[in-house]
Protein backbone atom coordinates (compact mmCIF):
# COMPACT_ATOMS: atom_id res chain seq x y z
CA UNK A 1 0.00 0.00 0.00
CA UNK A 2 1.58 3.35 -1.14
CA UNK A 3 0.42 6.35 0.21
CA UNK A 4 -0.19 9.19 -2.56
CA UNK A 5 -1.08 12.14 -1.19
CA UNK A 6 -4.09 14.21 0.52
CA UNK A 7 -6.93 13.95 -1.29
CA UNK A 8 -7.42 17.06 -0.97
CA UNK A 9 -4.20 17.79 -2.97
CA UNK A 10 -5.65 15.86 -6.14
CA UNK A 11 -8.72 17.55 -7.25
CA UNK A 12 -11.00 16.79 -10.21
CA UNK A 13 -9.01 16.99 -12.56
CA UNK A 14 -5.54 16.41 -11.63
CA UNK A 15 -3.46 13.78 -11.89
CA UNK A 16 -0.36 13.17 -10.03
CA UNK A 17 2.79 10.69 -10.49
CA UNK A 18 4.04 8.58 -8.15
CA UNK A 19 7.84 6.81 -8.02
CA UNK A 20 7.62 3.25 -8.12
CA UNK A 21 9.35 1.34 -10.24
CA UNK A 22 8.09 1.33 -12.71
CA UNK A 23 5.96 4.67 -11.72
CA UNK A 24 2.59 4.66 -11.19
CA UNK A 25 -0.07 7.91 -12.58
CA UNK A 26 -2.96 8.47 -10.28
CA UNK A 27 -5.94 10.55 -11.06
CA UNK A 28 -9.09 12.20 -10.10
CA UNK A 29 -11.70 12.05 -12.76
CA UNK A 30 -14.80 13.95 -11.51
CA UNK A 31 -14.51 12.54 -8.14
CA UNK A 32 -13.70 8.94 -9.20
CA UNK A 33 -9.70 8.12 -8.38
CA UNK A 34 -8.33 5.69 -10.43
CA UNK A 35 -4.42 4.29 -10.53
CA UNK A 36 -2.69 3.21 -13.51
CA UNK A 37 1.20 2.29 -14.87
CA UNK A 38 2.26 6.04 -16.04
CA UNK A 39 4.14 4.62 -19.02
CA UNK A 40 2.16 4.59 -21.93
CA UNK A 41 2.26 1.25 -23.41
CA UNK A 42 3.10 3.10 -27.18
CA UNK A 43 6.55 4.54 -26.33
CA UNK A 44 7.38 6.42 -23.77
CA UNK A 45 5.76 9.24 -22.26
CA UNK A 46 4.04 9.43 -19.01
CA UNK A 47 0.69 9.34 -18.47
CA UNK A 48 0.30 11.71 -15.85
CA UNK A 49 1.25 14.65 -18.00
CA UNK A 50 -1.85 13.34 -20.56
CA UNK A 51 -5.25 15.44 -21.41
CA UNK A 52 -7.70 13.94 -18.46
CA UNK A 53 -11.53 13.81 -20.14
CA UNK A 54 -13.97 11.88 -18.44
CA UNK A 55 -12.20 8.25 -17.61
CA UNK A 56 -9.96 8.62 -20.04
CA UNK A 57 -6.46 10.32 -20.60
CA UNK A 58 -5.18 11.05 -23.04
CA UNK A 59 -1.27 10.35 -24.45
CA UNK A 60 0.79 13.62 -24.60
CA UNK A 61 3.29 12.41 -27.65
CA UNK A 62 0.90 10.67 -29.81
CA UNK A 63 -2.55 11.03 -28.76
CA UNK A 64 -2.95 7.36 -27.40
CA UNK A 65 -6.04 7.06 -25.23
CA UNK A 66 -6.73 4.92 -21.55
CA UNK A 67 -9.33 3.95 -20.54
CA UNK A 68 -8.90 4.61 -16.67
CA UNK A 69 -11.14 1.72 -15.18
CA UNK A 70 -9.78 -1.25 -17.39
CA UNK A 71 -6.24 0.32 -18.16
CA UNK A 72 -7.29 -0.98 -21.94
CA UNK A 73 -6.36 1.63 -25.18
CA UNK A 74 -9.40 3.33 -27.09
CA UNK A 75 -7.34 4.02 -29.71
CA UNK A 76 -3.74 3.81 -32.19
CA UNK A 77 -1.07 3.81 -31.78
CA UNK A 78 -1.33 2.28 -28.39
CA UNK A 79 -2.28 -1.30 -28.73
CA UNK A 80 -1.70 -2.68 -24.82
CA UNK A 81 -3.34 -1.66 -22.04
CA UNK A 82 -1.67 -0.48 -19.08
CA UNK A 83 -2.25 -2.06 -15.56
CA UNK A 84 -5.03 -0.51 -12.98
CA UNK A 85 -4.00 -0.46 -9.25
CA UNK A 86 -6.70 -0.71 -6.57
CA UNK A 87 -6.91 3.06 -5.23
CA UNK A 88 -8.74 3.82 -1.13
CA UNK A 89 -8.57 6.61 0.83
CA UNK A 90 -8.30 6.33 4.50
CA UNK A 91 -8.60 9.50 6.71
CA UNK A 92 -8.40 11.72 3.92
CA UNK A 93 -5.30 10.09 2.50
CA UNK A 94 -4.98 7.98 -0.80
CA UNK A 95 -3.00 5.08 -1.13
CA UNK A 96 -2.38 3.06 -4.35
CA UNK A 97 -2.25 -0.57 -3.68
CA UNK A 98 0.04 -2.03 -6.16
CA UNK A 99 -0.09 -4.78 -8.14
CA UNK A 100 2.32 -7.16 -8.57
CA UNK A 101 4.59 -6.50 -11.89
CA UNK A 102 3.24 -10.23 -13.44
CA UNK A 103 -0.37 -9.75 -12.83
CA UNK A 104 -3.06 -8.33 -15.06
CA UNK A 105 -5.34 -5.31 -15.20
CA UNK A 106 -6.86 -5.53 -12.07
CA UNK B 1 -15.30 -0.24 -55.00
CA UNK B 2 -13.84 -3.73 -55.00
CA UNK B 3 -10.13 -3.53 -54.75
CA UNK B 4 -7.44 -1.37 -53.11
CA UNK B 5 -3.22 -1.41 -53.97
CA UNK B 6 -1.86 0.55 -51.55
CA UNK B 7 1.57 1.22 -52.28
CA UNK B 8 4.24 2.09 -49.36
CA UNK B 9 4.16 -0.43 -46.46
CA UNK B 10 4.97 2.08 -43.63
CA UNK B 11 2.79 4.30 -41.19
CA UNK B 12 0.51 6.17 -43.67
CA UNK B 13 0.14 2.94 -46.12
CA UNK B 14 -0.36 0.74 -42.98
CA UNK B 15 -2.83 3.72 -41.16
CA UNK B 16 -4.88 3.88 -44.28
CA UNK B 17 -5.27 0.22 -44.53
CA UNK B 18 -6.77 0.28 -41.08
CA UNK B 19 -9.17 3.43 -41.68
CA UNK B 20 -10.54 1.53 -45.19
CA UNK B 21 -11.40 -1.70 -42.98
CA UNK B 22 -12.72 0.71 -40.56
CA UNK B 23 -14.73 2.31 -42.76
CA UNK B 24 -16.30 -1.04 -44.00
CA UNK B 25 -14.00 -1.42 -46.75
CA UNK B 26 -14.35 -5.19 -47.46
CA UNK B 27 -12.80 -5.86 -50.81
CA UNK B 28 -9.74 -6.82 -51.93
CA UNK B 29 -6.86 -4.84 -50.19
CA UNK B 30 -3.37 -4.91 -51.35
CA UNK B 31 -0.11 -3.53 -49.95
CA UNK B 32 3.04 -3.42 -51.88
CA UNK B 33 6.16 -2.27 -50.19
CA UNK B 34 9.56 -2.25 -51.41
CA UNK B 35 10.80 -2.89 -47.85
CA UNK B 36 11.27 -6.64 -46.96
CA UNK B 37 10.00 -5.57 -43.45
CA UNK B 38 6.36 -5.52 -42.08
CA UNK B 39 5.39 -1.92 -41.28
CA UNK B 40 7.48 -0.56 -38.82
CA UNK B 41 7.86 2.73 -36.77
CA UNK B 42 10.65 5.18 -37.88
CA UNK B 43 10.76 7.97 -35.40
CA UNK B 44 12.84 5.59 -32.84
CA UNK B 45 15.19 4.50 -35.44
CA UNK B 46 17.34 7.92 -34.67
CA UNK B 47 16.67 7.84 -30.75
CA UNK B 48 16.45 4.51 -28.77
CA UNK B 49 17.09 2.24 -31.35
CA UNK B 50 20.11 3.63 -32.36
CA UNK B 51 21.25 3.99 -28.80
CA UNK B 52 20.10 0.54 -28.15
CA UNK B 53 17.27 0.72 -25.49
CA UNK B 54 14.68 -0.08 -28.00
CA UNK B 55 14.79 -3.55 -29.97
CA UNK B 56 13.46 -3.98 -33.63
CA UNK B 57 10.75 -5.68 -32.32
CA UNK B 58 9.55 -2.99 -30.38
CA UNK B 59 8.91 -1.28 -33.70
CA UNK B 60 6.23 -3.15 -35.42
CA UNK B 61 3.16 -0.77 -35.91
CA UNK B 62 0.99 -3.75 -36.22
CA UNK B 63 1.20 -7.23 -34.48
CA UNK B 64 0.63 -11.13 -35.93
CA UNK B 65 -3.43 -10.89 -34.40
CA UNK B 66 -3.57 -6.85 -36.34
CA UNK B 67 -2.38 -8.17 -39.67
CA UNK B 68 -4.82 -10.57 -39.85
CA UNK B 69 -7.58 -8.73 -39.04
CA UNK B 70 -6.38 -6.56 -41.53
CA UNK B 71 -6.70 -9.32 -43.96
CA UNK B 72 -4.52 -8.12 -46.74
CA UNK B 73 -2.34 -9.48 -49.45
CA UNK B 74 1.30 -8.30 -49.21
CA UNK B 75 3.84 -7.89 -51.44
CA UNK B 76 6.81 -6.88 -50.07
CA UNK B 77 10.14 -6.57 -51.05
CA UNK B 78 8.05 -5.53 -54.29
CA UNK B 79 8.26 -1.78 -55.94
CA UNK B 80 5.69 -0.09 -57.85
CA UNK B 81 7.90 1.20 -60.71
CA UNK B 82 4.47 2.93 -62.41
CA UNK B 83 0.68 3.61 -62.53
CA UNK B 84 -1.29 3.10 -65.23
CA UNK B 85 -3.91 5.05 -64.81
CA UNK B 86 -6.06 4.54 -68.12
CA UNK B 87 -5.99 0.51 -67.73
CA UNK B 88 -6.28 1.48 -63.37
CA UNK B 89 -3.44 -0.56 -63.22
CA UNK B 90 -0.50 -0.65 -61.04
CA UNK B 91 3.28 -1.28 -62.70
CA UNK B 92 5.65 -3.64 -60.14
CA UNK B 93 9.14 -4.32 -60.70
CA UNK B 94 8.27 -7.65 -60.98
CA UNK B 95 5.34 -9.78 -61.42
CA UNK B 96 2.02 -8.66 -63.41
CA UNK B 97 0.94 -5.44 -63.09
CA UNK B 98 -1.69 -5.18 -59.96
CA UNK B 99 -4.95 -4.08 -61.28
CA UNK B 100 -7.57 -1.69 -58.43
CA UNK B 101 -10.40 0.52 -58.58
CA UNK B 102 -8.73 2.84 -56.04
CA UNK B 103 -4.81 3.30 -55.58
CA UNK B 104 -3.63 4.97 -52.23
CA UNK B 105 0.17 6.57 -52.48
CA UNK B 106 1.72 5.79 -49.44
CA UNK B 107 5.81 6.04 -50.70
CA UNK B 108 7.17 8.82 -48.59
CA UNK B 109 10.13 10.12 -48.94
CA UNK B 110 13.88 9.22 -49.10
CA UNK B 111 16.85 10.87 -47.76
CA UNK B 112 19.10 13.59 -50.09
CA UNK B 113 22.09 12.72 -50.88
CA UNK B 114 25.31 14.45 -51.40
CA UNK B 115 27.05 14.74 -54.87
CA UNK B 116 30.15 12.69 -55.90
CA UNK B 117 31.24 9.65 -53.99
CA UNK B 118 30.11 8.36 -50.72
CA UNK B 119 33.20 6.44 -49.46
CA UNK B 120 32.02 3.20 -46.80
CA UNK B 121 30.91 4.39 -43.63
CA UNK B 122 28.78 7.11 -44.67
CA UNK B 123 25.13 6.74 -43.82
CA UNK B 124 21.53 7.98 -44.34
CA UNK B 125 18.78 7.01 -42.08
CA UNK B 126 15.33 6.35 -43.29
CA UNK B 127 14.85 2.60 -42.99
CA UNK B 128 15.15 0.07 -40.44
CA UNK B 129 18.53 -1.65 -42.45
CA UNK B 130 20.45 1.87 -42.48
CA UNK B 131 19.39 2.09 -38.93
CA UNK B 132 21.28 -1.23 -38.12
CA UNK B 133 24.10 -0.33 -40.34
CA UNK B 134 24.36 3.00 -38.55
CA UNK B 135 24.37 0.64 -35.36
CA UNK B 136 26.64 -1.50 -36.29
CA UNK B 137 29.27 1.01 -37.22
CA UNK B 138 28.58 2.70 -33.81
CA UNK B 139 29.26 -0.07 -31.28
CA UNK B 140 32.54 -1.23 -32.19
CA UNK B 141 34.34 1.30 -29.81
CA UNK B 142 34.35 4.83 -29.51
CA UNK B 143 34.23 6.35 -33.23
CA UNK B 144 34.92 10.01 -34.29
CA UNK B 145 31.33 11.07 -36.45
CA UNK B 146 30.59 13.83 -38.19
CA UNK B 147 26.98 14.18 -38.82
CA UNK B 148 25.96 16.45 -41.85
CA UNK B 149 22.91 18.38 -41.66
CA UNK B 150 21.48 19.49 -38.26
CA UNK B 151 17.77 19.56 -38.84
CA UNK B 152 15.74 17.45 -36.39
CA UNK B 153 17.01 14.12 -37.90
CA UNK B 154 20.83 15.24 -37.36
CA UNK B 155 20.46 16.59 -34.30
CA UNK B 156 18.87 13.32 -33.08
CA UNK B 157 21.37 11.47 -34.44
CA UNK B 158 24.26 13.49 -32.84
CA UNK B 159 22.49 13.09 -29.60
CA UNK B 160 22.40 9.34 -29.45
CA UNK B 161 26.08 8.80 -30.52
CA UNK B 162 27.07 11.25 -28.22
CA UNK B 163 24.77 9.22 -26.08
CA UNK B 164 27.60 6.18 -26.96
CA UNK B 165 30.20 7.56 -25.75
CA UNK B 166 31.44 9.30 -29.67
CA UNK B 167 33.29 11.89 -30.54
CA UNK B 168 30.67 14.20 -32.57
CA UNK B 169 31.07 17.21 -34.81
CA UNK B 170 27.67 18.52 -36.89
CA UNK B 171 28.03 20.73 -39.75
CA UNK B 172 25.18 22.91 -40.85
CA UNK B 173 25.40 24.98 -44.38
CA UNK B 174 23.15 27.35 -43.19
CA UNK B 175 23.95 30.22 -40.25
CA UNK B 176 21.29 28.59 -38.08
CA UNK B 177 20.14 25.53 -37.98
CA UNK B 178 15.65 24.94 -37.98
CA UNK B 179 15.35 28.54 -38.43
CA UNK B 180 12.82 27.92 -41.02
CA UNK B 181 10.70 25.75 -38.25
CA UNK B 182 11.31 27.69 -35.24
CA UNK B 183 12.58 31.05 -35.89
CA UNK B 184 15.43 32.90 -35.04
CA UNK B 185 15.16 33.12 -31.16
CA UNK B 186 13.67 29.76 -30.88
CA UNK B 187 16.21 28.17 -32.91
CA UNK B 188 19.10 29.33 -31.33
CA UNK B 189 17.55 27.94 -27.87
CA UNK B 190 17.35 24.29 -29.33
CA UNK B 191 20.68 24.73 -31.27
CA UNK B 192 22.21 25.16 -28.37
CA UNK B 193 21.63 22.05 -26.60
CA UNK B 194 24.86 20.34 -28.89
CA UNK B 195 26.71 22.66 -27.13
CA UNK B 196 25.54 21.35 -23.29
CA UNK B 197 26.34 18.08 -24.70
CA UNK B 198 29.57 18.31 -25.36
CA UNK B 199 28.99 18.66 -29.69
CA UNK B 200 30.55 20.79 -31.33
CA UNK B 201 28.40 22.44 -34.26
CA UNK B 202 29.96 24.22 -36.96
CA UNK B 203 27.33 26.13 -38.72
CA UNK B 204 27.50 28.19 -41.95
CA UNK B 205 29.69 25.79 -43.99
CA UNK B 206 28.85 23.26 -47.01
CA UNK B 207 30.48 19.77 -47.36
CA UNK B 208 32.88 20.15 -50.36
CA UNK B 209 33.83 16.42 -50.42
CA UNK B 210 33.85 12.72 -48.35
CA UNK B 211 37.74 11.50 -48.47
CA UNK B 212 38.25 8.07 -47.89
CA UNK B 213 41.22 5.16 -48.02
CA UNK B 214 41.71 2.10 -48.56
CA UNK B 215 41.22 -0.09 -51.72
CA UNK B 216 37.61 -0.13 -50.49
CA UNK B 217 37.60 3.03 -49.60
CA UNK B 218 36.49 4.08 -45.65
CA UNK B 219 35.24 7.16 -44.90
CA UNK B 220 38.62 9.16 -43.02
CA UNK B 221 37.41 12.58 -43.42
CA UNK B 222 35.22 15.45 -44.01
CA UNK B 223 36.02 18.45 -46.64
CA UNK B 224 33.90 21.19 -45.75
CA UNK B 225 33.42 23.93 -48.35
CA UNK B 226 36.09 26.33 -46.11
CA UNK B 227 38.67 24.33 -46.94
CA UNK B 228 38.74 22.80 -43.55
CA UNK B 229 38.89 19.08 -43.07
CA UNK B 230 37.20 16.89 -40.27
CA UNK B 231 38.88 13.63 -39.43
CA UNK B 232 35.71 10.92 -39.49
CA UNK B 233 35.26 7.25 -39.09
CA UNK B 234 31.58 7.82 -39.36
CA UNK B 235 29.60 9.96 -41.53
CA UNK B 236 25.61 10.60 -41.39
CA UNK B 237 24.18 12.87 -44.23
CA UNK B 238 20.96 14.15 -42.90
CA UNK B 239 20.07 16.67 -44.95
CA UNK B 240 16.17 16.55 -45.59
CA UNK B 241 14.44 14.35 -47.79
CA UNK B 242 12.69 14.15 -51.11
CA UNK B 243 9.04 12.79 -51.64
CA UNK B 244 9.19 9.39 -53.50
CA UNK B 245 7.59 10.40 -56.60
CA UNK B 246 9.74 9.24 -59.02
CA UNK B 247 7.82 5.86 -59.89
CA UNK B 248 4.98 8.42 -61.08
CA UNK B 249 7.02 10.37 -63.28
CA UNK B 250 5.20 9.06 -66.31
CA UNK B 251 1.70 9.02 -64.67
CA UNK B 252 -1.07 11.62 -65.23
CA UNK B 253 -0.49 12.83 -61.75
CA UNK B 254 0.16 16.63 -61.29
CA UNK B 255 3.60 16.38 -58.94
CA UNK B 256 4.83 19.23 -57.27
CA UNK B 257 7.29 18.70 -54.31
CA UNK B 258 5.24 15.56 -53.85
CA UNK B 259 1.89 14.36 -54.86
CA UNK B 260 -0.73 16.84 -55.14
CA UNK B 261 -3.83 16.50 -53.76
CA UNK B 262 -6.52 18.45 -52.19
CA UNK B 263 -7.36 19.03 -48.55
CA UNK B 264 -8.84 15.98 -48.22
CA UNK B 265 -5.80 14.02 -49.92
CA UNK B 266 -7.54 13.62 -53.38
CA UNK B 267 -5.19 13.77 -56.25
CA UNK B 268 -6.52 14.34 -59.69
CA UNK B 269 -8.34 12.01 -60.22
CA UNK B 270 -10.86 10.94 -57.59
CA UNK B 271 -10.02 6.92 -57.27
CA UNK B 272 -6.14 7.71 -56.59
CA UNK B 273 -5.24 9.23 -53.03
CA UNK B 274 -2.29 10.27 -51.87
CA UNK B 275 -1.34 10.22 -47.76
CA UNK B 276 1.83 10.75 -45.16
CA UNK B 277 5.36 12.20 -46.34
CA UNK B 278 4.52 11.98 -50.12
CA UNK B 279 1.50 13.82 -50.03
CA UNK B 280 1.08 17.56 -50.63
CA UNK B 281 -2.46 18.28 -49.14
CA UNK B 282 -3.91 21.07 -50.00
CA UNK B 283 -0.36 23.05 -51.04
CA UNK B 284 1.28 21.44 -47.47
CA UNK B 285 3.93 18.73 -47.70
CA UNK B 286 4.24 17.52 -44.04
CA UNK B 287 7.03 15.33 -42.86
CA UNK B 288 5.51 14.22 -39.58
CA UNK B 289 4.59 11.02 -37.91
CA UNK B 290 1.11 12.45 -36.51
CA UNK B 291 -0.03 14.16 -40.14
CA UNK B 292 0.74 10.52 -41.77
CA UNK B 293 -1.81 8.96 -39.59
CA UNK B 294 -4.56 11.80 -40.08
CA UNK B 295 -4.49 11.95 -43.26
CA UNK B 296 -4.86 8.34 -43.69
CA UNK B 297 -8.73 8.44 -42.32
CA UNK B 298 -9.31 11.65 -44.21
CA UNK B 299 -8.28 9.71 -47.58
CA UNK B 300 -9.67 6.72 -46.98
CA UNK B 301 -12.59 7.81 -46.45
CA UNK B 302 -12.54 10.07 -49.39
CA UNK B 303 -11.34 7.18 -51.43
CA UNK B 304 -14.22 5.10 -50.53
CA UNK B 305 -16.59 8.01 -50.98
CA UNK B 306 -15.41 8.79 -54.42
CA UNK B 307 -14.99 12.35 -54.16
CA UNK B 308 -13.85 14.47 -51.55
CA UNK B 309 -16.33 14.38 -48.45
CA UNK B 310 -13.77 15.15 -45.63
CA UNK B 311 -10.46 17.10 -45.61
CA UNK B 312 -7.64 16.98 -42.94
CA UNK B 313 -7.59 20.42 -41.25
CA UNK B 314 -5.99 19.17 -37.76
CA UNK B 315 -3.36 21.28 -36.28
CA UNK B 316 0.39 20.45 -37.25
CA UNK B 317 1.88 18.92 -34.73
CA UNK B 318 5.57 17.40 -34.35
CA UNK B 319 8.17 15.97 -31.89
CA UNK B 320 11.50 15.79 -31.53
CA UNK B 321 14.10 13.96 -28.71
CA UNK B 322 17.63 15.39 -28.45
CA UNK B 323 20.05 14.92 -25.56
CA UNK B 324 17.19 13.98 -22.79
CA UNK B 325 14.72 17.05 -23.97
CA UNK B 326 11.73 16.53 -25.33
CA UNK B 327 10.78 19.49 -28.10
CA UNK B 328 7.14 19.54 -29.21
CA UNK B 329 5.52 21.82 -31.56
CA UNK B 330 2.28 22.47 -32.86
CA UNK B 331 0.65 25.14 -34.92
CA UNK B 332 1.48 26.96 -38.32
CA UNK B 333 4.09 29.63 -37.40
CA UNK B 334 4.47 32.66 -39.88
CA UNK B 335 7.94 33.86 -40.49
CA UNK B 336 7.39 37.02 -38.29
CA UNK B 337 5.77 35.45 -35.41
CA UNK B 338 7.17 36.46 -32.23
CA UNK B 339 7.46 33.40 -29.42
CA UNK B 340 6.56 34.70 -26.34
CA UNK B 341 7.83 32.43 -23.52
CA UNK B 342 4.95 31.34 -20.95
CA UNK B 343 6.30 29.61 -18.25
CA UNK B 344 9.44 28.10 -17.55
CA UNK B 345 13.38 29.19 -18.08
CA UNK B 346 15.24 28.53 -21.48
CA UNK B 347 18.27 28.18 -19.16
CA UNK B 348 16.76 25.03 -17.84
CA UNK B 349 15.83 23.80 -21.39
CA UNK B 350 12.21 23.27 -20.11
CA UNK B 351 9.43 25.95 -20.89
CA UNK B 352 6.64 26.33 -22.72
CA UNK B 353 6.51 29.37 -25.75
CA UNK B 354 4.05 30.52 -27.56
CA UNK B 355 4.41 32.16 -31.33
CA UNK B 356 2.02 35.90 -31.49
CA UNK B 357 1.32 37.65 -34.50
CA UNK B 358 -1.40 40.63 -34.15
CA UNK B 359 -2.22 39.16 -30.36
CA UNK B 360 -3.27 35.57 -31.63
CA UNK B 361 -1.40 32.73 -30.95
CA UNK B 362 0.19 30.83 -34.01
CA UNK B 363 1.85 28.14 -32.69
CA UNK B 364 3.19 26.57 -29.35
CA UNK B 365 6.47 25.12 -28.52
CA UNK B 366 7.78 23.28 -25.34
CA UNK B 367 11.00 22.11 -24.14
CA UNK B 368 10.22 19.61 -21.47
CA UNK B 369 6.87 20.66 -20.60
CA UNK B 370 4.43 17.91 -22.03
CA UNK B 371 1.86 18.82 -19.61
CA UNK B 372 0.93 22.40 -20.50
CA UNK B 373 1.68 22.02 -24.00
CA UNK B 374 -0.98 19.56 -24.41
CA UNK B 375 -3.18 22.05 -22.86
CA UNK B 376 -1.98 25.02 -25.19
CA UNK B 377 -1.84 22.69 -27.59
CA UNK B 378 -5.60 21.90 -27.83
CA UNK B 379 -6.64 25.50 -26.88
CA UNK B 380 -4.78 26.48 -30.21
CA UNK B 381 -6.53 23.75 -31.88
CA UNK B 382 -9.96 24.94 -30.55
CA UNK B 383 -9.20 28.76 -31.63
CA UNK B 384 -8.36 28.11 -34.85
CA UNK B 385 -11.29 25.34 -36.37
CA UNK B 386 -14.35 25.94 -33.61
CA UNK B 387 -16.04 24.68 -37.00
CA UNK B 388 -14.36 20.69 -36.31
CA UNK B 389 -14.41 18.95 -33.65
C1 LIG C 1 14.97 8.58 -38.32
C2 LIG C 1 13.63 9.26 -38.36
C3 LIG C 1 13.15 9.91 -37.22
C4 LIG C 1 11.91 10.55 -37.25
N1 LIG C 1 11.47 11.18 -36.12
C5 LIG C 1 10.27 11.81 -36.13
C6 LIG C 1 9.82 12.49 -34.96
O1 LIG C 1 10.47 12.50 -33.92
N2 LIG C 1 8.62 13.12 -35.03
C7 LIG C 1 7.85 13.13 -36.15
O2 LIG C 1 6.77 13.73 -36.16
N3 LIG C 1 8.26 12.49 -37.27
C8 LIG C 1 9.46 11.84 -37.29
N4 LIG C 1 9.89 11.20 -38.42
C9 LIG C 1 9.05 11.27 -39.63
C10 LIG C 1 8.06 10.13 -39.75
O3 LIG C 1 8.67 8.90 -39.49
C11 LIG C 1 7.48 10.15 -41.14
O4 LIG C 1 6.71 11.32 -41.25
C12 LIG C 1 6.64 8.93 -41.45
O5 LIG C 1 7.43 7.77 -41.49
C13 LIG C 1 5.91 9.10 -42.78
O6 LIG C 1 5.26 7.91 -43.10
P1 LIG C 1 4.95 7.49 -44.60
O7 LIG C 1 4.28 6.17 -44.50
O8 LIG C 1 4.32 8.60 -45.31
O9 LIG C 1 6.38 7.34 -45.31
P2 LIG C 1 7.56 6.31 -45.03
O10 LIG C 1 7.59 5.97 -43.60
O11 LIG C 1 8.76 6.90 -45.68
O12 LIG C 1 7.15 5.00 -45.84
C14 LIG C 1 7.08 4.89 -47.22
C15 LIG C 1 7.29 3.44 -47.58
O13 LIG C 1 7.05 3.27 -48.97
C16 LIG C 1 8.10 2.49 -49.53
N5 LIG C 1 8.20 2.83 -50.97
C17 LIG C 1 8.72 3.93 -51.52
N6 LIG C 1 8.62 3.88 -52.87
C18 LIG C 1 8.02 2.70 -53.17
C19 LIG C 1 7.64 2.08 -54.39
N7 LIG C 1 7.84 2.67 -55.58
N8 LIG C 1 7.04 0.87 -54.33
C20 LIG C 1 6.80 0.25 -53.12
N9 LIG C 1 7.14 0.81 -51.95
C21 LIG C 1 7.75 2.03 -51.96
C22 LIG C 1 9.30 2.92 -48.73
O14 LIG C 1 10.35 1.98 -48.85
C23 LIG C 1 8.71 2.96 -47.34
O15 LIG C 1 8.71 1.71 -46.74
C24 LIG C 1 11.13 10.55 -38.43
C25 LIG C 1 11.61 9.89 -39.57
C26 LIG C 1 12.84 9.26 -39.55
C27 LIG C 1 13.35 8.57 -40.78
S1 LIG D 1 3.96 7.36 -26.26
FE1 LIG D 1 1.85 7.40 -25.83
S2 LIG D 1 0.94 7.42 -27.74
FE2 LIG D 1 3.03 7.29 -28.21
Amino acid sequence: MIPVCHLADLPAGESVRIDTAPPIAVFNADGQLYAIDDTCTHQDASLADGWLEGCLVECPLHAASFDLRTGAPTCLPARRAVRTHPVTVEDGMIYVHHVAEEGTAA
Amino acid sequence: MKSVAVIGASLAGLYAARALRAEGFDGRLVIVGDEHHRPYDRPPLSKDFLTGTTGQDQLALADAEETAELDAEWLLGTRATGLDTAAGAVLLDHGRPLTADGVVLATGATPRRLPGPAPAGTHTLRTLDDARALRADLTRGPVRVVVIGAGFIGAEVASSCAALGHDVTVVEAAPLPLLPQLGDEMARICTALHADHGVTLLTGTGVAALHGAGADPRVTSVELSDGRRLPADVVVVGIGVRPHTDWLASSALPLDDGVVCDAGCVTALPNVVAVGDVARVAGVRAEHWTSATEQATVAARNLLAGRTVATHRALPYFWSDQYGVRIQFAGRRGPDDTPRILEGSPDDRSFLACYEREGRTTAVLALNRPRPFMRHRRDLARATQPATT
